[in-house]
């Protein structure tokens, strides 16, 4: 049945000949076409699956002889992976509680006062998100040294929260303009001042806006390995993006399924937050405060 | 009066005190200090590394004498081209096409996989392409079971293996973006054409593509400076390697300033990157600049 349809579009004389069809019919071609594309995108992540169910694993993607969990319980050691997740915690929360409270207090007077500064403000900001972050890392390792801040927690995410800060004033700030001023306007009348009314007014009111803004932050911080890499140097410090590397960089060769393991455990948590969000605020919500300004 | 105005007027904008602060010290600071380390010899360790010199244009003498630095410079164009505009750009567009045209739950389900990439911690990715791409990994599985050759890829064709790790790993991006355009198109003006007698290509080449060019050349902007900072992809695959085949300039700034101990040329390096960057940066802005025009 299918053939015929398809030669039929194929052919260049189809022209006013050409009825719309109805909707599942030309459908199929495309599904099979997206479900190769689909199945190449999975394919690396299936290894990653069977490798940690399986003991003897290695580099090849293969069912598991028999199914283990004995790779989780081998790397779900304090040492080896609870301390690290809970530095990447401390460091991903950290960094996006900073970088939100700086964006909120710096959206408020870009979104509600009129001035020629807001406009030249926002583009120099919009090309701090254009930075190359791994451009600067060599130059910020050479500041570290001379402040004296390396292997620093608080430094570095200060720094963090600094590269996540342009994106986070542009999302924050349209999030901001999209609640209206006349609600404040009565808070005022009754005597609060500019913040009270950001507090009890605004804030609440874009709460949903600013969950994204931390989770996008967050899922930043938490997936980052360059910048914790070559600022945290001391093994208690590093959050598990780096002692991942570190430690499998050495063993790895003969650890394959802890690696996989470890990689799952450490990946679940971004993986459940960024469901939240897709499934919270939609795709294209999120993308329009983060692409369009 | 007009003092007391000027010091209200400023005083409203204290809220942007702690983001400007940020900004300045922990973005601003790093790219002024490369460039003037960049000039100078400081050293990692040792005695440049408390008391630099200032060489002149020395280190970007060297760059042009080095021959690793046009090979560099050579690689990482390759590898934005290869793996942003065309490989991310195209598969993200040929993606959002299909989705509109394919079953919900298959567009749904494929999508997810594709996003799944993306969301991953850059390690774990880097990781799952490294085994995905290794000489008995899955696809030498794919390309044995075909009966075709097995080639150790990241030792035989280092560039070929992290061109399309990266757009594995960053083909999402383009997708939505390119979903959100598709979506903005009103479905009256495909209606029409069809009814014209345009085929699918026509349609595409004639109509969608010209309605989406604002969101391609924004698209183009953003993954091309996405993908001049890769560095993770690289660094967990090949470590720029066998013999610089795949040192792409990330790696190489980090190489000469870590592995060598020569901050000066490695900022001198990483100066050469954020000048790229800025170029495109400032491209970004005067199209989104026009866009609102």
């Amino acid at each position: 049945m299918t053939a015929p349809a398809r030669a039929s579009r194929v052919a260049p004389s189809s022209g006013t000949a050409n009825p719309v069809r109805p909707r599942d019919r030309r459908s199929s071609p495309a599904d099979v076409a997206l479900l190769v594309l689909g199945a190449c995108f999975v394919l690396p992540l299936l290894w990653l699956v069977l490798a940690s169910l399986d003991a003897g694993a290695g580099h090849e993607t293969k069912v598991p002889a028999a199914l283990t969990l004995d790779n989780f319980a081998a790397v779900l050691t304090p040492g080896l992976l609870l301390q690290p997740l809970w530095n990447s915690l401390l460091l991903s929360a950290g960094t996006a509680t900073v970088t939100m409270a700086a964006a909120v207090l710096a959206a408020y007077p870009l979104s509600r006062y009129r001035s020629r500064f807001n406009t030249p403000f926002m583009y120099a900001v919009l090309l701090g998100t254009c930075l190359p972050i791994t451009a600067i890392m060599v130059p910020v390792y050479g500041l570290f040294v001379q402040l004296e801040l390396l292997d620093s927690v608080p430094a570095t995410m200060l720094f963090m929260a600094a590269t996540a800060l342009p994106m986070a004033i542009w999302m924050t700030r349209n999030f901001m303009d999209a609640v209206p001023v006349s609600l404040e306007e009565a808070a005022w009348v009754d005597g609060a001042s500019r913040m009270t009314a950001l507090r009890t007014i605004v804030l609440p009111l874009m709460r949903q806006g600013l969950g994204v803004v931390f989770i996008f932050v967050f899922i930043q911080a938490w997936g980052n390995f360059f910048v914790p890499f070559v600022l945290l140097l001391s093994e208690a410090k590093q959050p598990a993006a780096v002692s991942i590397f570190s430690f499998f960089g050495q063993h790895g060769a003969v650890a394959y399924g802890q690696l996989a393991a470890f990689s799952i455990l450490y990946s679940l948590p971004v993986l459940a937050l960024y469901v939240i969000v897709a499934r919270g605020a939609g795709n294209s919500f999120a993308m329009s405060g983060a692409v369009r300004g | 009066m007009p003092a007391r105005l000027r010091g209200r007027g400023l005083l409203r904008y204290l809220p942007l005190l702690p983001a400007v602060l940020l900004l300045l010290v922990f973005l601003a600071g790093p790219v002024f200090w490369a460039f003037q380390a960049s000039f100078t010899n400081t050293g990692l360790t040792g005695r440049h590394a408390r008391n630099p010199e200032w060489v002149g244009l020395d280190n970007y003498q060297r760059l042009l004498l080095d021959p690793v630095f046009p090979l560099s410079l050579g690689l990482t164009v390759l590898f934005v081209a290869g793996s942003a505009v065309l490989g991310q750009n195209l598969l993200g567009l040929a993606l959002a096409v299909l989705m509109r045209r394919a079953r919900r739950s298959v567009s749904a389900l494929v999508g997810t996989a594709v996003v799944a990439a993306w969301v991953l911690p850059e390690i774990v990715a880097a990781f799952a392409a490294y085994a995905y791409f290794s000489r008995d990994g899955t696809l030498n599985q794919l390309l044995g079971g075909l009966g075709m050759g097995r080639p150790d890829w990241l030792y035989s064709w280092p560039m070929v293996a992290v061109v399309l790790a990266n757009v594995w790993r960053g083909t999402a991006f383009s997708m939505l973006v390119y979903r959100a355009a598709l979506n903005d198109i009103p479905t009256e003006v495909a209606e029409a054409a069809q009814v014209d007698g345009a085929g699918g290509w026509q349609r595409l080449a004639f109509i969608t593509l010209p309605m989406i060019r604002r969101s391609i050349a924004t698209n183009l902007m953003l993954i091309t400076l996405q993908t001049l900072a890769v560095f993770t992809l690289v660094w967990v695959m090949t470590a720029g390697g066998p013999a610089n085949a795949s040192t792409t300039l990330p790696v190489l700034a980090y190489q000469e300033a870590f592995k060598f101990g020569d901050i000066g040329y490695g900022t001198a390096v990483a100066s050469v990157l954020l000048l790229i960057g800025a170029v495109f940066g400032v491209g970004y802005i005067r199209l989104l600049r026009e866009e609102k025009q």
